[in-house]
């Protein structure tokens, strides 16, 4: 037990930070794309495990042939919202229940990603290739890291600052409304079917994006990267919430605010993520571990409610 | 017969249905007719309020005309234009409608202004412009200081904060808010408290006379059916049994209509709301 204790080292876990912020900045881009249809739109998307390893498939083989990071990251914000038209017209059109539709699509790019790349995992370094972003600009010196987290930190604030601007506009209270309450929606004249398209589009680009980020942060697309990435997703959307909600509930600038959470929960899960690992948990039990932290989240709210009723209840 | 100021043509209805007919998990033992040869025309002005036991056919006529699902045979012609092929978002810009349930005509996560500002574009394409206008936002202020409620203080308060008499309140507005050819009102005061129904009766009477609007309520309330709107009609087993308007409604008792009921379908309103009611 002792020689246990005295072999984990804080400064190794220290070092290690920089990296597990920088991860979970990347997965935060794609949480914000859960949070979408997740809460706004009210659609429990599977999707993104297929959607996040497409849009890094396409980003990577795309760099791989030449074409410049900037815009293969861009092309994933469209292979990932190609993913989420595919959902949604399997949901509105042929009637297939959400959660069904989206694993039918997750399960297709299982194959259309080995199909894009050819092998289940194609790598792409940074000796080669100017990419966007890597884990070692992280982890080399000093000023690439300040360069790295400044950049991503505008690139998170300026995607926040869109989404805001967007939700607020007449497009985006309709994806509100139609979340929020679908009959209303109905009668105020919204096409429910199309504002679900659309949302899962959007919701999948972003996801779609962030697989590219992530390909490029870890240098290498693999087919099986976005296995169980959704319960990443939701678990930064709830630890946001769950953390920071009451604070964000408050805020006049209600939606940059839970936005802001949902990064952050993101990033609390990658810190934790690396506590864990850093505790010696050995990595293939990290999904395990994963289950357990969002269900764990998923809980709270409802047994705290659950506390208040019957402390209700007892007066 | 009614007030038909505008109607030069003798075909000019706002409304008409003919012949409607849907039937509800046809082939299973669940199967119920829900109406069954509907026939209804509305000249424009025309109030309408509606009655009948549980299962006539009220709200599901409402529904209907809505557009919530496709009916099994039959025309729906508003203006003179056949809607019945048009889904239930097409419909909208036509109609204004208020449900039973409070929570069912307002977005609750969102605030006042933007329920109201999404009403506004009813019937309108959904721009990247912003949500709610600086102008609109005053319209929409002055609107709701005619309901007396307090609400135009409260404009960025999410709905899902309000009573259920507020709520209704504002669905009212939001239903007259682009002056819709047809209002729907769907027994929109029965799930308030008396007080709060009367109110919520009230404004719905102001509404549709100031901007004259042609509108139908359904009520499991007699005597509001008697008291308010220019016609009133009875349903039974999905059609209309009944149909009176001008000073002959003025002159109905709450007796008269159950009389009439009795007559016309051959039961008593017994275990019946309405008996509650009247």
């Amino acid at each position: 037990m002792l020689s246990y204790f005295a072999s984990l080292n804080p400064l190794t876990l220290l070092n290690s930070l920089p990296g597990a912020i920088a991860q979970g900045m990347v997965w935060g881009v794609m949480a914000l794309g859960v949070y979408i249809t997740f809460r706004l739109l009210d659609f429990a998307d599977l999707t993104v495990d297929g959607s996040i390893a497409f849009g890094a498939a396409v980003c990577i083989m795309l760099i791989r042939n030449g074409v410049s990071p900037i815009i293969a990251t861009l092309v994933s914000f469209f292979a990932g919202a190609a993913a989420g038209l595919i959902t949604g017209l399997l949901n509105t059109l042929l009637g297939i229940p959400g959660i069904l539709a989206s694993i039918l699509t997750q399960i297709a790019l299982y194959s259309i990603n080995l199909n894009v790349m050819g092998k289940s995992n194609q790598p792409v370094s940074v000796d080669n290739y100017k990419l966007v972003i890597s884990l070692r600009y992280v982890t080399e010196d000093p000023v690439k890291r300040a360069i790295f987290f400044v950049g991503f930190t505008v690139f998170l604030f300026a995607l926040i600052g869109i989404l805001y601007w967007y939700f607020g506009t007449e497009q985006g209270q309709a994806i509100r409304a139609t979340g929020c309450n679908p009959n209303m929606a109905r009668a105020q004249g919204i096409n429910t079917d199309f504002i679900k398209v659309l949302t899962l589009m959007i919701s999948n680009g972003l996801v779609g994006i962030a697989g590219g980020l992530y390909g490029q942060f870890q240098g290498a697309a693999d087919v099986g990267m976005g296995r169980g990435a959704i319960v990443i997703g939701l678990a930064a959307v709830i630890i946001g919430e769950v953390l920071f909600g009451k604070f964000a509930a408050k805020r006049k600038l209600y939606l940059v605010w839970t936005l802001l959470s949902v990064v952050l929960g993101a990033i609390i899960y990658y810190l934790v993520y690396q506590f864990v690992l850093w505790l010696k948990m050995p990595s293939e039990d990290m999904k395990l571990f994963s289950a357990i932290v969002v269900a764990i989240f998923l809980a709270v709210p409802y047994l705290r409610d659950k506390a208040i009723q019957k402390k209700g209840v007892a007066k | 017969m009614s007030n038909s100021k505008n109607n030069d043509l003798a075909n000019d209805y706002v409304l008409e249905i003919q012949d409607v007919h849907k039937v509800f998990n046809k082939g299973t033992i669940n199967e119920k007719i829900a109406l069954n040869g509907l026939n209804l025309k509305l000249n424009k002005g025309d109030f309408v309020t509606i009655i009948g036991g549980n299962g006539a056919g009220k709200s599901t006529s409402l529904n209907a005309i809505a557009g919530v699902w496709p009916v099994d045979k039959g025309r729906i012609l508003i203006n003179g234009e056949d809607i019945t092929a048009l889904p239930e978002h097409k419909r909208a810009k036509y109609l204004g409608r208020v449900f039973q349930d409070p929570m069912t005509g307002t977005a609750a996560t969102m605030s006042i202004e933007e329920n109201m500002a999404l009403a506004a574009r009813r019937g309108e394409h959904r721009t990247l412009l912003w949500g709610v206008g600086r102008a609109e936002r005053e319209e929409f202020k002055e609107q709701l200081s005619t309901l007396g409620l307090g609400l135009e203080k409260r404009m960025t308060s999410k709905v899902g904060l309000l009573s259920g008499g507020q709520r209704q309140a504002i669905t009212l507005l939001m239903a007259a808010i682009k002056k819709p050819d047809l209002l729907l009102l769907d027994e929109h005061t029965a799930a308030l408290d008396p007080k709060t129904a009367a109110k919520v009766l009230e404004i719905s009477e102001k509404i549709i006379m100031t901007n004259n609007l042609t509108a139908m309520m359904v009520t499991h309330n007699m005597k509001d059916a008697i008291v308010h709107g220019n016609r009133l009609i009875m349903m039974h087993e999905g059609h209309i049994i009944y149909d009176v308007s001008g000073e002959e409604k003025k002159a109905l008792q709450v007796s008269d209509l159950l009389h009439k009921f009795e007559e016309a379908s051959g039961t008593e309103f017994a275990n019946d709301r309405m008996m509650l009611s009247k």
